[in-house]
Order: C-alpha cells, then sequence, then structure tokens
C-alpha cells in the first residue's frame, strides 16, 4: 500500500482541506470551451465527502431556477482552481442527504457559531 | 510471432492518477524488477535465444542443485526465475550475466502485455463460470441457475467432451495485451499501466514489451497521451 502511497502523492493537493459537509462552498472549476479555457463557480452544500487519498471526491448540492442540481468533484481535480468556503454549516451527520427531501426554508442550515471563517482555502 | 524483453513483479494494487489535461486514468501500480540476469540462452548453445532473469531475493528452501544455479551465474539466490524468449540474436546484445534490469526498461506510453494468474473463485455455477443467461427468477419459472440439458440421449449416449458445466473458476494464467504505460518511477521500480492486469494484489506478474501491437497502435497509443 505504500507504493499507492508514493504514486498518489503527486496529485494530492494540500489547499483543498478546511471544508466539511454542511458548508456553503464556491467551486472554481476550469471549463474548456472550444479552444478557450475559463473559470466556471459552482456554488451551494456541500452534502458528501467520500474516499482517501487522490480517489476523495465531494459532492456540492444548490438549487437552480428551483431545481436541485448536485455535481460531484474529485477532491484533487486539476481541472479546481480552488474552493472558497462562504458559509459553515452546523450540521450532525456526514452524509446529508435528508436535504433531497427538503425545499425551501425547510432546506436551511443553521450556520456554525464561533468558527472564524478563512478568507480562502486556495494556494 | 515475435518476441521481446520483460520484467518479473508484484502487482500492487489500482488507483487514479490525473492526465494533463484533468480526466482520470484508471491505473494498476506494479512493483516491476529490479531484475538480475541469472541465464543467458542462445541460439548456439541452447538452440534459442532468452533472458533468464531472477526476482526478489531468496533465502530459505535454496537447496544444492538451485544453490549451484546461482552460484555458476555468480549471483544472490532468488525466489522467482523467468525466461523471456527474444526474436532476434542481436537482442541479447547489451546484456551480461549478473546485470540488474529495471523499470527503466519500459517508457510511458508504450504498450506492455501484462501475465498473471486470476484471482481462484472456487467451485462456481455455469451462470458465473461461463456467461450463461439464467433463466427468470419469478413469472413462475422454475428454471433459475440450473446447466439445463447437456446434449443428446441415447445418441450419444455420453456428453460430448469439453461441454461447459460448472467447476473450478479462476486461477488460470492468463494474459491482457496491449495496456499503455502510464508512468514509470524508475527510483522506486514501479511501472504504471492503464487498466486492470490479472491476480490479487501481492500476485507475481510478468510485464514485457506487448508482442501484437501494429506500429499505427503504438503511435496511437503515444498520441493519446498528449
Amino acid at each position: 500500500m505504500d507504493a499507492i502511497r508514493v504514486v498518489e502523492a503527486v496529485h494530492l493537493r494540500k489547499d483543498r482541506q478546511g471544508f466539511d459537509p454542511g458548508d456553503q462552498v464556491r467551486v472554481h472549476v476550469k471549463v474548456v470551451e472550444g479552444e478557450k479555457e475559463r473559470t466556471q463557480v459552482f456554488e451551494g452544500t456541500v452534502i458528501r465527502k467520500r474516499g482517501d487519498g487522490v480517489r476523495a471526491s465531494f459532492t456540492v448540492r444548490r438549487i437552480s431556477y428551483g431545481v436541485g442540481v448536485e455535481r460531484t468533484f474529485p477532491l484533487h481535480s486539476p481541472r479546481i482552481e480552488r474552493v472558497d468556503v462562504v458559509r459553515r454549516g452546523r450540521v450532525r451527520r456526514s452524509k446529508l442527504y435528508y436535504l433531497r427531501g427538503l425545499a425551501g426554508k425547510a432546506a436551511r442550515l443553521k450556520e456554525k457559531r464561533a468558527v472564524p471563517i478563512p478568507a480562502s482555502t486556495s494556494e | 510471432m515475435a518476441r521481446k524483453e520483460g520484467l518479473i513483479g508484484r502487482k500492487v494494487g489500482m488507483t487514479q492518477v490525473f492526465a494533463d489535461d484533468g480526466s482520470h486514468v484508471p491505473v494498476t501500480v506494479i512493483q516491476a524488477g529490479p531484475c538480475t540476469v541469472v541465464g543467458i540462452r542462445s541460439r548456439d548453445r541452447d538452440g534459442y535465444d532468452a533472458l533468464q532473469l531472477g526476482f526478489e531475493p531468496r533465502r530459505k528452501g535454496v537447496n544444492k542443485p538451485t544453490a549451484g544455479h546461482f552460484k555458476k551465474a555468480n549471483v544472490a539466490p532468488m525466489r522467482v526465475l523467468r525466461e523471456f524468449r527474444l526474436e532476434k540474436s542481436e537482442m541479447l546484445q547489451g546484456y551480461q550475466v549478473g546485470q540488474a534490469v529495471t523499470a527503466a526498461l519500459f517508457a510511458p506510453g508504450e504498450l506492455v502485455d501484462v501475465v498473471g494468474v486470476t484471482k481462484g473463485k472456487g467451485f462456481q455455477g455455469g451462470v458465473k463460470r461461463h456467461g450463461w443467461y439464467g433463466g427468470d427468477a419469478t413469472h413462475g419459472s422454475m428454471f433459475h441457475r440450473a446447466p439445463g440439458s447437456i446434449g443428446a440421449s441415447s445418441d450419444p449416449s455420453r456428453v460430448w467432451p469439453g461441454h461447459k458445466l460448472p467447476g473450478r473458476m479462476g486461477g488460470d494464467r492468463r494474459t491482457v495485451l496491449n495496456l499503455p504505460v502510464v508512468r514509470v518511477l524508475a527510483e522506486q521500480n514501479l511501472v504504471l499501466v492503464r487498466g486492470a492486469v490479472p491476480g490479487a494484489n501481492g500476485a507475481l506478474v510478468v510485464l514485457r514489451k506487448a508482442l501484437k501491437t501494429t506500429r499505427t497502435q503504438q503511435q496511437q497509443k503515444t498520441a493519446d497521451r498528449k
């Protein structure tokens, strides 16, 4: 297993920490359109973090024009520029799948108290 | 058929790496070598050209005939010995007994074949072992996963040899052809090949330069990586 870690180590990004399920984040994704590359922002609530090493991923859920949209990103993907934390949510479980069944006011999360929000988790 | 050089190694496990464009590539990490040339077979002396490579040090179970074999080559006893046949006598040039062969033999983008022994599955039914469809589970079906008819009746009054039936599955030697090498970590003796290879983690595998590759294939795979 050590050899696997050696292989994965080059891809691991140290700046991809500091957010947890329940947090509202802004994910800056690099998108290639034709020849051009630009950055797209996906903002929503982190409802899941899973996996270990380079295979780790996280899922962000947002309501877009009344429709629930979920995107799963590889945590260490080079296509992600940075992940900003907008707001920290106070939650009591690690997988927030129950949010899928809720809408509007019921789907709000309480803000975590007394934790200073770092300006950015980028490098 | 073309015959090419290779390396003995152990399957470490699978993971993924990111390509330059950000896509992830499934890879198998193989601890390849370092191997030592223990013997050289030449057409003049043995009737064929081959390299005999040894892998992993061996402390126990070295009996006198085996010890003699290694002593003759003046190398430490090794656990695994494999011969790699070579198509041309010229390919033997540059190899000497006692020389080390490392993962540097392979370069990223190159195609390799990986030989291994598949995981043993034990005694399995025909559906899993031969890919039979089986019957309906419900709707009054009384035929689920049974073998069904295994042949005609009084003529021939026997089952044809080689008929597919339940039995031992897995544990077979299998070769996966033309896997692209994604990365070579020469210092750690690690080779990353794209995709899966036969066997459990920690199992012995043999890597060799792809035998059945056409030139176009080789170029194509190199182009894919760019």
